[in-house]
C-alpha cells in the first residue's frame, strides 16, 4: 500500500479516505451491476426453481442434455489440454527468443479475443469441411474434422488460445535466468532445471490459463455451431441446445440447462479465485 | 527480490552451451512447432476470411458491402457500440475509483461480481434478457400493454451487449488504479481541490491510456458479440440484425462470397484493434495480458 495517509476517524463501515466521491461512484457501480447483471441473472434461478425438482431433473438432466454437456465439457477439456501444451511453447518462444515474426506471432495469439467468433466459426467451417482446405486433406485420411465432435474440439481451440499464453508469458519474464544459473552450477542438469526449478513457478499461472481456456470453452457458441453439424446427441453443445429450447419457447426447460451450466461456470470461477490466492500465498 | 548484481560469465556445464539459452535444436524444434500451430489456428482462419471474400475478385465484396441489409447491419452495429462502450466505460471509471482508490469490506466480492459476466455463456446472457423482458418474462405483460418491444428488437441487442462486455474497462482500471494508489489524490484534496476536480486533473491523465486500452478490448467484444445477440434479436433483416448476424444469415443461405466479405470487415476491425493494442502496450507495459 502506498497511501500512507494520516489515520483518520475511523468509521464503522471503511478507513475514511480523503479522496472524495466514494458515496457516489459505489452507488453507480451497485446499481449497475444490480440493473444490469445480478437481477436478470437471478430470472434463471427463479425460473428454473419454479419448476421443482421432477420437472427440473427431466430437462436439466435429459439424454439429450447430458449429451450436450458431455460434448461442451469433453471438447472445452481437450481444448484446454491442447492449448495448454501449445501455450507454454508459446509463451517459451515469444519470452525467451528473439526471431524474425516475433512482434507479429506476439499481436497474432490475441487474435481470438479481437475476432468475432461467428467470423471465426464460419473461416473454420470452412476450412475444415470436407471440401476444404484442411478437410479434404483430413478426409482422405479417413478423419472426419468438421461436422464431428472433432470440429467442436477443433473450435474451443481457437477460442481458447490466447488464455495460457497470456497467463504463463509474465511469470516466465520475471523469472530470473539466474535462478536457472544457479541450478546449473550447482550440477543440475537442463532437464532437471526445467522440470524443478521452472515448471514448478509455472504451475499456477498454467492451471489459471488451463481453467480460464476451459470455461471459456464450455460456454462458447459462436465459433462452434458452423462447424458443429448441430446433431442432437451427437455433436449438439450445451449452449446451442438452450438456444432450442428457446425457439421451442420452452423457457423452463433451457432455464434448466441454464442453471446448470452456471454452476459449472462459478464452480471454475472460484477455483481460479483459489489457485491464484494459493500462488500468492506460496511465491508472494 | 533484491538481485545480487555481479559480472559473472554465463555458466556454462559441461555441453558448452551458456544455461537458460537452449540448444539450437530445442529452439528450431519449440519454433516449429508454435509457429506450425499458430499458422494451422490462428493465421489459418485470419487468410480463409480474407481468401473467401475476395475469391471472386473485389467487386462482389463491395457489392456485398452495399447492400441495404448489410448496411443496415453495419449501422445498427455501430449504434449498439456508440451506447454500449461509452455506458461500460463511465460504468468502469465509476467502479475503479470506488473499489481502487477507497477500502471497505466485501471489495474482494465486489470485483467478483463485476467479473461475473465473463463466465457466463453468451447464450444464457441472452437468455436471461429474454425472462426479464420476453412476452412471457418479469415485464412481458406490462411491456406489451404499453406497446414497448425490448426484446427481439434493438434494446435487447443493447442490453445483451452491455451485459457481455460490463467487465472490460472496469477490470483494466482496477488494477492499473490500485497500483498508482491515492497519494496523487489525497494531495490534490489537501490543496482544496474538489472531487470532479482531482478525477480531471490528476486521476485522468495517469488511467488515460489504461482507459482507452478497456475501451478498445470492450468495443471489439460490443461490435463481434455473436451468442447474446443472436438469442434476443429475432433475426429481422434490415432491423435487428448486426454485422456477426448478418455474417450467420448470409453463411446459411450459401452466399458465401457476401458471408466472407461481412466477416472481412469485421476482421479488419480485428485487426486494427490488435494494432492499437499493441501500440498502447508499447507506449505503456503492463504486466499482465487482458481481455478475456
Amino acid at each position: 500500500m502506498t497511501g500512507a495517509a494520516p489515520p483518520h476517524r475511523r468509521s464503522l463501515f471503511r478507513r475514511r479516505s480523503a479522496v472524495p466521491g466514494f458515496g457516489l461512484t459505489l452507488g453507480v457501480t451497485l446499481l449497475a451491476l444490480s440493473l444490469v447483471v445480478l437481477i436478470p441473472l437471478s430470472s434463471v434461478a427463479i425460473k428454473a426453481a419454479g419448476m421443482g425438482w421432477p420437472d427440473f431433473a427431466a430437462a436439466a438432466f435429459s439424454t439429450r442434455a447430458l449429451d450436450a454437456y458431455r460434448l461442451s465439457f469433453g471438447a472445452a477439456l481437450i481444448g484446454a489440454g491442447i492449448n495448454g501444451v501449445f501455450g507454454v511453447l508459446t509463451a517459451w518462444a515469444l519470452v525467451r527468443y528473439r526471431f524474425p515474426g516475433r512482434t507479429l506471432l506476439n499481436g497474432l495469439v490475441d487474435l481470438p479475443f479481437a475476432l468475432p467468433t461467428a467470423v471465426a466459426g464460419i473461416a473454420l467451417a470452412t476450412l475444415y469441411a470436407p471440401n476444404g482446405l484442411f478437410g479434404a486433406a483430413l478426409a482422405k485420411a479417413g478423419i472426419k474434422s468438421a461436422y464431428s465432435p472433432l470440429g467442436v474440439v477443433i473450435a474451443l481451440t481457437f477460442v481458447g488460445l490466447p488464455f495460457v499464453v497470456r497467463t504463463v508469458e509474465p511469470v516466465l519474464r520475471d523469472l530470473s535466468v539466474d535462478v536457472e544459473e544457479a541450478s546449473a552450477t550447482l550440477g543440475a542438469g537442463r532437464l532437471q532445471t526445467i522440470a524443478r526449478v521452472v515448471a514448478p513457478a509455472l504451475v499456477p499461472a498454467w492451471l489459471t490459463g488451463f481453467a480460464l481456456a476451459f470455461a471459456r470453452g464450455v460456454g462458447e457458441y459462436g465459433s462452434v455451431i458452423f462447424i458443429a453439424g448441430n446433431m442432437p446427441f451427437r455433436t449438439e453443445i450445451a449452449p446451442l441446445l438452450i438456444t432450442m429450447q428457446l425457439e421451442q419457447f420452452d423457457y423452463a426447460s433451457a432455464s434448466a440447462i441454464a442453471v446448470v451450466m452456471l454452476a459449472v461456470s462459478f464452480l471454475l470461477l472460484f477455483l481460479i479465485n483459489a489457485i491464484q490466492a494459493w500462488s500468492r500465498r506460496h511465491q508472494g | 527480490m533484491a538481485d545480487l548484481v555481479l559480472p559473472a560469465p554465463s555458466v556454462r556445464p559441461a555441453s558448452g552451451q551458456p544455461v537458460g539459452r537452449d540448444p539450437a535444436w530445442v529452439r528450431a524444434l519449440v519454433l516449429i512447432l508454435v509457429v506450425g500451430f499458430v499458422g494451422l489456428f490462428l493465421l489459418a482462419p485470419l487468410a480463409m476470411v480474407f481468401v473467401g471474400a475476395l475469391s471472386k475478385g473485389v467487386g462482389p465484396v463491395l457489392n456485398a458491402l452495399v447492400q441495404p441489409d448489410a448496411l443496415s447491419a453495419i449501422g445498427l452495429t455501430l449504434t449498439v457500440a456508440a451506447i454500449a462502450v461509452p455506458l461500460n466505460a463511465v460504468f468502469g471509471v465509476c467502479a475503479a475509483w470506488a473499489v481502487a482508490k477507497h477500502s471497505f469490506p466485501g471489495k474482494a466480492f465486489l470485483i467478483t461480481l463485476i467479473d461475473l459476466p465473463f463466465s457466463v455463456s453468451p447464450v444464457v446472457a441472452g437468455l436471461i434478457f429474454v425472462l426479464v423482458f420476453g412476452l412471457q418474462g418479469w415485464f412481458g405483460a406490462w411491456l406489451s400493454d404499453h406497446d414497448i418491444k425490448i426484446i427481439f428488437a434493438v434494446p435487447g441487442i443493447i442490453l445483451a451487449t452491455i451485459f457481455v462486455t460490463f467487465p472490460f474497462v472496469a477490470r483494466e482500471l482496477i488494477p492499473l488504479m490500485q497500483a498508482q494508489g491515492v497519494d496523487e489524490e489525497e494531495a490534490a484534496a489537501t490543496l482544496g481541490a474538489n472531487g470532479l476536480q482531482t478525477f480531471w486533473r490528476v486521476t485522468t491523465p495517469n488511467i488515460r491510456w489504461g482507459l482507452l486500452y478497456g475501451v478498445l478490448l470492450c468495443n471489439a467484444r460490443a461490435m463481434g458479440e455473436f451468442g447474446a445477440v443472436s438469442v434476443v434479436s429475432g433475426h429481422i433483416r434490415g432491423q435487428t440484425d448486426t454485422m456477426p448476424l448478418h455474417v450467420e444469415i448470409l453463411y446459411n443461405e450459401y452466399d458465401f462470397v457476401g458471408a466472407f466479405s461481412v466477416a472481412a470487415l469485421l476482421c479488419l476491425l480485428a485487426v486494427i484493434t490488435l494494432a492499437l493494442k499493441a501500440l498502447l502496450e508499447a507506449l505503456e507495459p503492463r504486466e499482465t495480458g487482458h481481455g478475456l
